[in-house]
């Protein structure tokens, strides 16, 4: 098989360790989050010793701080985080299921009363690894707030 | 000031009460206990614990006895009550829950919010200066309605550790079986949940009652009465269904009547949240098990005992 090539980024991020499948959910999360000007690329089912198969993003000029870091734990909570900058990886980290979201994310329950009304929502992560919004106290899947 | 310690009081509870779920034992004792003292009060004219007091009932859905109770109870301690009338007032007009509630915190000391959103209350405690008491937020939480459960179940049996309690009917849909059974298992009681496979309660709030405090439920689609101390009935919500045979099918096979009732132990308690339709025949109202109308009469000293301490008197 032809080894696939991606070109190397100069400045910007690599989301790695995504499992296969979510890479374009982390890529709409980046673009939700910042303007993309830059190149992006998007690599599936690339092989992987930790996965099988993993997704991998790559994006230009974008410095992925705690917040988006915290969407994307949210659908990829074995990625991991690379900052490049002059083409060196100046910083790397695992991205952390955040204990408590508050006003990033939407409420999927139509009848939660913070789709009607200017109300901050707030999610908690509980000890089965759902999200329970403060509000109307229903539980959901992470994968299902982004 | 923080606006929970401007709602904080030195005596009582001094707070909103949201969810059932916000609560420790000892707090929801403490509710039980206040209600029993009430009870004792009921008899006694002119109490005016609550004397200058002005409570307002915002009821944005139908309610007879959450309604009716709540203004018993205000009045039974010797407060006023200011009534909210969706339909009548700017709420009609497209005015925000917000505005309404900022707007009515300014002229009561109590605010009872009955809303079809999910989250609402919560929502007006986070605007609002006063106690917000939530009477039912859509198809999310009635924490009154748990307190009074576990007072009736307390106040026939004696105690409501080591009870066995069967919940029976369309326990998917409700909101009252899904707080009473938090309540149960907070408190030690076996439960046994029966309801057609359709039905059965939703799975993370048995796992929770389960986690939190390793509550026995159990879950069964045949009913089997035997050893059960309390029976809690609610209706088959046939409105949820899109074939409205198969809803009367259900509720014919999960009927209380007097039939199923001949087997059944001569001490159980059938409670019911009320209103009740068909699946409790009315020839049952007479039988001695019956509890729920005594459960319903409950509700006025429940209610006194959570607007006295939400209120910090």
């Amino acid at each position: 098989m032809m080894p696939l090539n991606v070109q190397k980024i100069s400045d910007g991020s690599v989301v790695d360790h995504i499992a296969a499948g979510a890479g374009s959910k982390v890529l709409a999360i980046l673009s939700s989050s910042h303007p993309i000007e830059g190149m992006a690329a998007l690599i599936i089912n690339a092989p992987s010793k930790k996965l099988g198969r993993k997704d991998i993003v790559k994006i230009e000029n974008v410095f992925i701080d705690e917040t988006t870091a915290n969407k994307i734990a949210l659908i990829a909570p074995k990625a991991t985080v690379n900052i490049i900058r002059g083409g060196e990886v100046v910083d790397k980290h695992h991205v952390e299921m955040p204990k408590t979201l508050s006003g990033l994310l939407s409420c999927p329950n139509p009848k939660c009363i913070t789709n009607s009304e200017k109300a901050k929502t707030s999610f908690s992560l509980e000890e089965s690894g759902s999200m329970r919004c403060r509000h109307c106290e229903r539980l959901f899947k992470p994968e299902e707030l982004v | 000031m923080p606006r929970c310690q401007r709602k904080k009081s030195r005596a009582g509870f001094g707070k909103d009460l949201i969810s059932i779920r916000d609560l420790s034992k000892g707090e929801v004792e403490l509710f039980l206990s206040e209600a029993a003292r009430m009870e004792k009060l009921l008899g006694m004219p002119g109490c005016e614990l609550l004397k200058g007091k002005v409570v307002a009932n915002m009821f944005y859905e139908p309610s007879t006895r959450t309604n009716m109770s709540f203004q018993a109870a205000t009045k039974r301690l010797g407060a006023k009550i200011m009534t909210f009338y969706p339909t009548t007032s700017s709420a009609a007009k497209g005015e925000t829950l917000a505005d309404t509630i900022r707007m009515i915190d300014g002229y009561a000391d109590a605010i009872v919010l009955r809303h079809p959103l999910e989250g609402a209350a919560r929502f007006a405690a986070d605007l609002s200066e006063h106690p917000v008491i939530n009477a039912g937020d859509g198809g999310n939480q009635h924490p009154t309605q748990t307190l009074i459960d576990l007072y009736s179940i307390k106040k026939l049996k004696g105690k409501i550790a080591g009870l066995n309690v069967s919940l029976l009917g369309d326990l998917k849909h409700a909101r009252a079986m899904r707080s009473l059974l938090y309540g149960l298992g907070m408190f030690g009681a076996k439960v046994t949940l029966i309801s057609p496979p359709a039905l059965r309660m939703d799975e993370d709030i048995i796992e929770e009652t389960k986690r939190k405090f390793g509550a026995d439920v159990s879950q069964t689609a045949s009913i089997d009465l035997s050893g059960c101390d309390v029976l809690y009935v609610c209706r088959i919500q046939k409105e949820r269904f899109s074939d409205p045979y198969e809803a009367e099918k259900m509720q014919k096979e999960f009927r209380v009547d007097l039939e199923l009732l001949s087997s059944a132990p001569k001490d159980l308690a059938i409670l019911h949240p009320l209103p009740k339709v068909d699946e409790i025949p009315p020839e049952v109202d007479a039988d001695p098990r019956a509890k729920y109308f005594e459960q319903a009469k409950n509700g006025v000293p429940v209610r006194m005992a959570v607007l006295k301490l939400c209120l910090g008197v």
